[in-house]
């Protein structure tokens, strides 16, 4: 028995593989780009290293004779309910490196509530008619921006004219829009899926905060150009090229902390895309360092809307914390068409652990308390409302909109359309499946024709489910779902949890 | 050339105004009674237009601004050159805080003081290096998160004995150059930057900024020229590299898991993807 210092043991994974069965073409090898299998060459057989194993199962997906099988780690910690494995090996990892762990992905904890989970839809029987959304028509297209509260007319009695200028709005076909995730995060083969999708689908994708990349200029209509702390690939022409542009002030996965590229990922194209020279460091400071204030944050929106002339809506997306209501309250009297709220399950390509797990506010309860906050003001009309952090599905979706949001984002659900096992290991750029990561052996594994098909898959599915579920209330618009929280009940909440969630406990009619 | 009178006028008045002239042919401007209009040349395009501008204008001047020239004869507020790509503007005055954030491109001259966090996170890439040279002294936080690009302080207007510089001096700093007239004081220093003196090559990129802030602003080369610059430049492109920490199974150390005997008999204990 080999000696192993404490850290390598109690890993996640084995890799268990049927040697009978085991062809020896070494695929699970090339496959592996966290270098768990190799060649054996004095024992002429495949072994892994478990513990370099991140559990992402591509080379079981891609073993031709079925002969792997990731396994869980049966070797435990002695059980302890306070002092889990989780935090028993944050502590050596801590000990081992005195760094700051990272992680990819969305808050994974079980122990915090996930509210989506205990809400239910309401249905029709007897009294009131389902509507069958094969045969009668079903309306998901809904505008975003500031749709105004009244529409006044020309006082000339004799001819009627409306005196309204409208602001840009957005135009969404499906309440559904491809949240942030920049080129460098991901890689443009997946941009170009979503970019390609979005279009095909009458809605919008988000360029997250790493420009956008000449081939996808085509796109441009239907793409949110993003304008973060570290202004990367920001420029006149960008902002004039999207259909919205996108203030990020926040991210749920990663509330209050800024971003950081490192130097080994900004590699040609991502170079001239976020404009840095290759190799360098692409770090976004914390905050906009020209906004302290809502003022200031009015400043940056009119800075904006005069470089596109009043053309295109511009939103502020920020994390959901705990004084968002207030804070939304502020967004929207700075000015912004739309608000984004991300919540704390929302995923990230890179954020410190402790963050992701400890910081922000469920986004079920951010969206309740800012569509009340808002309608209390009388200015929900003046902006939209978008439900951004841990959408997993068509349910998730229209629970949010329900809540009182007018879209969604979605960006982990399209990444595991692709193909993510939600390994969590964004942060190393050494994704398997040719994701979050721009290693060119690597990225090719993504192919953007493919990548389309099953993005596109996914959204026409969820279209079908919400078209189902929308029918089965008796509703035929989404816009009649918008802030209607009688259509939900409350299962397993406290009182407080209702109430701020302004839903009644199942059971108690209308 | 085109008059527009700003006095009374809303900033997208005078911004409309503005960018439909544009739109029609107009290059040459000149805009009187400017009184903290926001905004003034933001997103334009074009390099042969030029704004000059009479008395004050307001936060933002030339943001995401693309190729025009806009010449200040007042003095300007916060934000100019927020995001800026290219041009060149002179301020005959002095300027507020948060200059130059995020610029990636073009010239900017002023004649006397800025405000704080001038010259926040600059960045250049190939042909776009953002150039600013202030004749008078800075606030605190003077080129923080600085990525690219060059600052130069001359502190013409700083009483004898006093810093022309403020505290958090080039903090953050992970790329670019800032010239700074005379000693800094090591107090005031940022931990992710280091003075050095001036070699040929930054007498090179010097020379002709100096010499254009001269002939805008009517100063003797030969007076700035007296007293020596600093130059200071980032210690590391990764400043914060050694704080974090990819995860559990990088630590993993593969010599220890596999038998030593596979390597010292020339076979490769592991194939990395990258072979093939």
């Amino acid at each position: 028995m080999l000696y192993q210092p404490t850290v390598t043991n109690f890993y996640d994974f084995r890799v268990v593989r049927d040697q009978e069965r085991c062809i020896k073409c070494q695929g699970c090898v090339t496959q592996c780009s966290f270098e768990a299998n190799f060649w054996d060459a004095e024992r002429e057989k495949i072994d892994s290293i478990h513990s370099k194993c991140v559990g992402c199962h591509r080379c079981e997906a891609y073993c031709p004779t079925d002969a792997i099988s990731i396994q869980p780690n049966p070797s435990a910690f002695r059980p302890h309910g306070y002092w889990t494995k989780r935090e028993i090996r944050n502590i050596y990892l801590n000990a081992e490196t005195g760094a700051i762990g990272l992680t990819g992905m969305g808050n994974d904890m079980s122990t915090q509530p996930t509210y989506f989970d205990r809400m239910l839809f309401d249905a029709c029987q007897v009294t009131n008619p389902s509507i069958d959304p094969l045969r009668e028509p079903m309306e998901l297209r809904t505008y975003m921006g500031n749709r105004g509260r009244e529409v006044p007319v020309s006082p000339d009695a004799t001819k009627v004219e409306l005196s309204t200028k409208l602001s840009p709005l957005m135009k969404l076909d499906i309440p559904i829009i491809f949240g942030p995730m920049s080129f460098g995060s991901i890689n443009l083969n997946v941009q170009k899926a979503l970019a390609a999708t979005a279009q095909a689908y009458g809605t919008y994708w988000s360029t997250g905060e790493g420009g956008l990349h000449r081939s996808l200029y085509k796109y441009g209509p239907n793409t949110i150009v993003q304008v973060a702390s570290g202004r990367f690939g920001v420029h006149e022409e960008y902002l004039k090229a999207g259909g919205a542009i996108e203030i990020k002030i926040g991210q749920g996965a990663k509330p209050g902390i800024g971003g950081h590229l490192p130097g080994e990922k900004v590699l040609e194209e991502i170079s001239k895309t976020r404009m840095i020279p290759v190799g360098s460091d692409a770090i976004s400071p914390a905050p906009h360092h020209d906004i302290y204030s809502i003022e200031d944050l009015r400043q940056l929106i009119y800075a904006l809307k005069e470089a596109t002339r009043y053309e295109k809506p511009v939103s502020v997306k920020v994390a959901a914390v705990h004084n968002i209501a207030a804070i939304a309250s502020g967004i929207a009297r700075a000015g912004a068409d739309v608000i984004v709220v991300d919540g704390y399950r929302g995923g990230t390509g890179a954020t410190p652990t402790i963050v992701r797990e400890h910081t922000g506010i469920p986004i079920e309860i951010a969206i309740a308390v800012v569509d009340d906050r808002l309608r209390q003001e009388g200015i929900r009309e003046n902006v939209g409302l978008v439900a951004a952090g841990g959408i997993r599905s068509a349910a998730d979706a229209l629970k949010a909109i329900a809540l009182g949001a007018d879209a969604v984002y979605v960006a982990s659900a399209a990444l595991i359309a692709v193909g993510c096992t939600m390994c969590q290991q964004c942060h190393t750029g050494r994704c398997a499946w040719g994701i979050t990561t721009n290693d060119p052996f690597l990225a090719k594994r993504q192919n953007p024709e493919i990548a389309t098909e099953r993005v596109s898959n996914m959204l026409r599915a969820w279209q079908i489910e919400m078209k189902e579920v929308l029918g089965s209330m008796g509703l035929n618009a989404i816009e009649s779902l918008r802030g209607n929280r009688e259509r939900l009940r409350a299962v397993g909440m406290t009182k407080e949890e209702m109430e701020v969630l302004g839903l009644k406990m199942a059971g108690i009619g209308m | 050339m085109k008059v527009i009178d700003a006095k009374n006028l809303h900033y997208r008045e005078l911004n409309t105004i503005i960018y439909e002239a544009i739109q029609k042919g107009e290059k040459h401007f000149r805009i009187e009674n400017v009184l903290g209009q926001r905004f003034i040349g933001d997103g334009l395009r074009g390099e042969d237009i030029l704004i000059e501008v009479y008395g004050t204008p307001g936060n933002d001047l030339a943001a995401f601004m693309n190729g025009p020239t806009i010449r200040v004869y007042g003095n300007a507020q916060d934000g100019v050159g927020n995001t800026m790509n290219a041009g060149k503007i002179f301020i005959h005055g002095d300027a507020g805080d948060v200059l130059f954030y995020g610029m990636r491109g073009g010239e900017v001259y002023i004649k006397g003081d800025v405000g704080y966090r001038v010259g926040i996170h600059m960045k250049e890439y190939m042909d776009f290096v953002p150039k600013a040279v202030i004749g008078g002294c800075a606030g605190d936080f003077f080129g923080e998160y600085m990525a690219g690009g060059i600052l130069v302080l001359l502190g013409l207007t700083a009483q004898k004995g006093e810093p022309i510089t403020g505290d958090y001096l080039s903090t953050g700093m992970h790329g670019g150059r800032i010239y700074i007239r005379g000693k800094v004081d090591p107090s005031t220093l940022g931990k992710e930057a280091k003075p050095f003196d001036l070699d040929a090559e930054d007498e090179k990129i010097l020379r002709p900024l100096l010499e254009n802030f001269c002939k805008e602003f009517g100063y003797d080369m030969k007076e700035i020229m007296k007293v020596p610059f600093t130059k200071l430049i980032p210690v590391s492109k990764r400043p914060y590299g050694k704080h974090y920490v990819p995860g559990w199974h990088t630590l993993t150390n593969r010599k220890q898991l596999v038998p030593s005997s596979y390597e010292e008999n020339g076979y490769p204990a592991t194939r990395s993807v990258r072979d093939r």
